[in-house]
């Protein structure tokens, strides 16, 4: 058993190099479980190139990632075999689009959705997969008459949380997000983030998000990275570091969003 | 060894033995017996123009071509039967450019070439079915990336398969897939079993004869060697099951074996015979009849005596 102040993710000294210029550089954090990691920054700051290298899907130019995984404790990330990942991806691991298009696939029902990772992992009743998207459907408030329709009838927030459900239905304990209320108007994201706030409440998940929203960062995240050009310039406890930033830029950045 | 067929009115050579030149017959060899090592997986093979349009049996064409020799006996069925247009003239090229014997009996065939059906005959160890697959990648329906496909099928990242069933299930209460139904190779690879219809499925399983496979237009041979494990992909609780007919083939009176419905007029009447061909001829020259037959029908006494 992993312990709690064991921690899930490490990452160390994580460079991304696109030839000469710089996508993210000298990146160090670690996340333990349960543990909401935040990353703002304004747009081309790095935010998903060193999220894309953490979860897997783009080898850094230098630097490490490793996981605590269930069985065989802390690996490597990119020394695993390409099986082992793309088995820790779709079991152990989530990764929410901003554009839930990217995450669903839109040619099958909902339910089929949240079944694919059930089955990618060997469930094969019918009945039991069914029943257990039927319940995760229920999770993220969506009635569950719309079970066998095709997510392209859903509307943008729904999609939104049937990605989720879609993703967390095999009980991953590290879920990375990718802007995932981007493109939403603001009652539905604040619904959203309601649901994701307990979501991660109740399952214990350690997360990673990206945005570029301060409020979500503030509601979701306890802790906070900001980055620019490609580096991390202040790291700390969310409450901290927005309410009283120490790097010129935070201060920019967080006296540029509208006060009460 | 060159060997070629003489052009009958002068006596030059016209074309090679089986149309195909040897480098390109051992070419596609060579992708046949790797296919045979690795039963169900996809081996790509520099598949050839061929004088017959994609979609008309390019890819079997070749595999037979390579396969053929001289001493071979050819049958070609389309969707079971022998005298479809397809089936007549792949015949047809086999017998000018190889001067094979041909024939519509499953048991006189060496070597029997395919579209859709499998035999209702049992296959023998000495025979080779050879299929025309249009589309040889089973996950292509959900999966459009050949880069990952193939990477699936590396990794046995199967659980796709089953989200096609899974919406089968969840759209029609049944898994309603009734052609093209994927398989479980060997407890390995999963396959496409080319447009045979899932009443065929059971048929491949632990089959004595060897099973080839050509795809022309994708360019893809895999194989199928004689005794090999073939499972249906199923739920547990919706275990794979054949299509089964109400009514008996209307010529020879067959319950047991694939049944085509032909409409007959605008009245609603309709009729259903065997689909393969050879088999209904087979059992009416035995003696057996349908309600359908144009003969007197037989009396319900001769028809138990027929039947036994």
């Amino acid at each position: 058993m992993t312990q709690i102040n064991e921690p899930l993710l490490r990452v160390d000294d994580l460079t991304m190099m696109y030839g000469d210029r710089i996508g993210c550089k000298d990146v160090s954090f670690e996340l333990r479980p349960g543990e909401v990691l935040g990353i703002v920054g304004e747009s081309g700051s790095g935010k998903s190139t060193l999220l894309r290298s953490i979860s897997a899907q783009q080898e850094p130019t230098k630097g490490t990632v490793e996981y605590q995984t269930r069985i065989d404790g802390i690996c490597d990330v990119y020394q695993m075999s390409e099986a082992q990942r793309r088995l820790l991806m779709r079991t152990d691991w989530a990764f929410v689009h901003q554009n839930p298009r990217d995450g669903l696939r839109m040619n099958v029902s909902a339910g089929a959705n949240i079944g694919e990772r059930m089955m990618a992992i060997g469930d094969r009743h019918y009945g039991n997969i069914r029943s257990n998207a039927d319940s995760w459907l229920g999770k993220v408030e969506i009635a569950s008459e719309r079970l066998d329709d095709l997510p392209s009838t859903f509307s943008g927030g729904m999609q939104q949380r049937l990605q989720i459900a879609r993703n967390l239905v095999t009980s991953p304990r590290l879920v990375f997000m990718d802007e995932p209320t981007g493109g939403l108007d603001v009652s539905v994201q604040a619904r959203l983030l309601d649901l994701l706030r307990g979501l991660v409440h109740d399952l214990n998940l350690a997360v990673i998000i990206v945005t570029h929203d301060l409020a979500v960062a503030r509601l979701l995240s306890h802790r906070l990275m900001v980055m620019q050009q490609g580096k991390v310039i202040e790291h700390g406890l969310t409450d901290q570091v927005l309410d009283d930033p120490q790097h010129a830029y935070t201060q920019l950045l967080v006296s540029s969003i509208l006060q009460n | 060894m060159e060997q070629t067929v003489k052009n009958p009115a002068d006596g030059t050579s016209a074309y090679n033995f089986a149309y195909l030149d040897e480098q390109t017959k051992r070419m596609i060899r060579r992708a046949l017996l790797k296919a045979v090592a690795i039963p169900g997986y996809q081996v790509p093979f520099a598949g050839r123009e061929m004088p017959m349009p994609y979609g008309w049996g390019t890819g079997g064409v070749q595999v037979t071509a390579a396969v053929i020799g001289p001493n071979d006996t050819l049958k070609v069925i389309d969707q079971g039967a022998d005298d479809t247009t397809n089936a007549v003239s792949i015949r047809q090229f086999f017998a000018k450019t190889a001067q094979v014997a041909t024939t519509e009996k499953t048991a006189e065939a060496s070597i029997i070439q395919t579209r859709h059906r499998i035999p209702e005959k049992e296959l023998r160890e000495d025979q080779v079915l050879v299929y025309q697959v249009p589309i040889p990648e089973p996950l292509r329906f959900l999966e459009p990336r050949e880069t990952e496909t193939r990477k699936m099928h590396a990794l046995e990242e199967y659980g796709l398969m089953h989200v096609k069933l899974y919406e089968d299930i969840a759209r029609h209460g049944h898994i309603a897939t009734t052609y093209a139904y994927p398989v479980m190779v060997d407890d390995r690879y999963v396959m496409d079993p080319s447009p045979t219809p899932k009443f065929d499925n059971p048929k491949m399983n632990d089959m004595a004869a060897l099973q080839l496979f050509g795809a022309g237009r994708e360019k893809r041979i895999y194989a199928l060697p004689p005794y090999t494990k073939v499972k249906s992909l199923d739920f547990d609780d919706h275990p794979f099951e054949v299509q089964t007919w109400e009514d008996e083939c209307g010529m020879c009176g067959a319950r047991d074996s694939y049944l085509d419905e032909v409409i007959l007029d605008d009245q609603g009447n309709r009729m259903f015979v065997c689909s393969d061909t050879d088999y209904c001829a087979e059992r009416q020259e035995a003696g057996h009849r349908g309600p359908q037959h144009h003969d007197q029908p037989l009396s319900n006494s001769k028809r138990e005596k027929a039947a036994e």
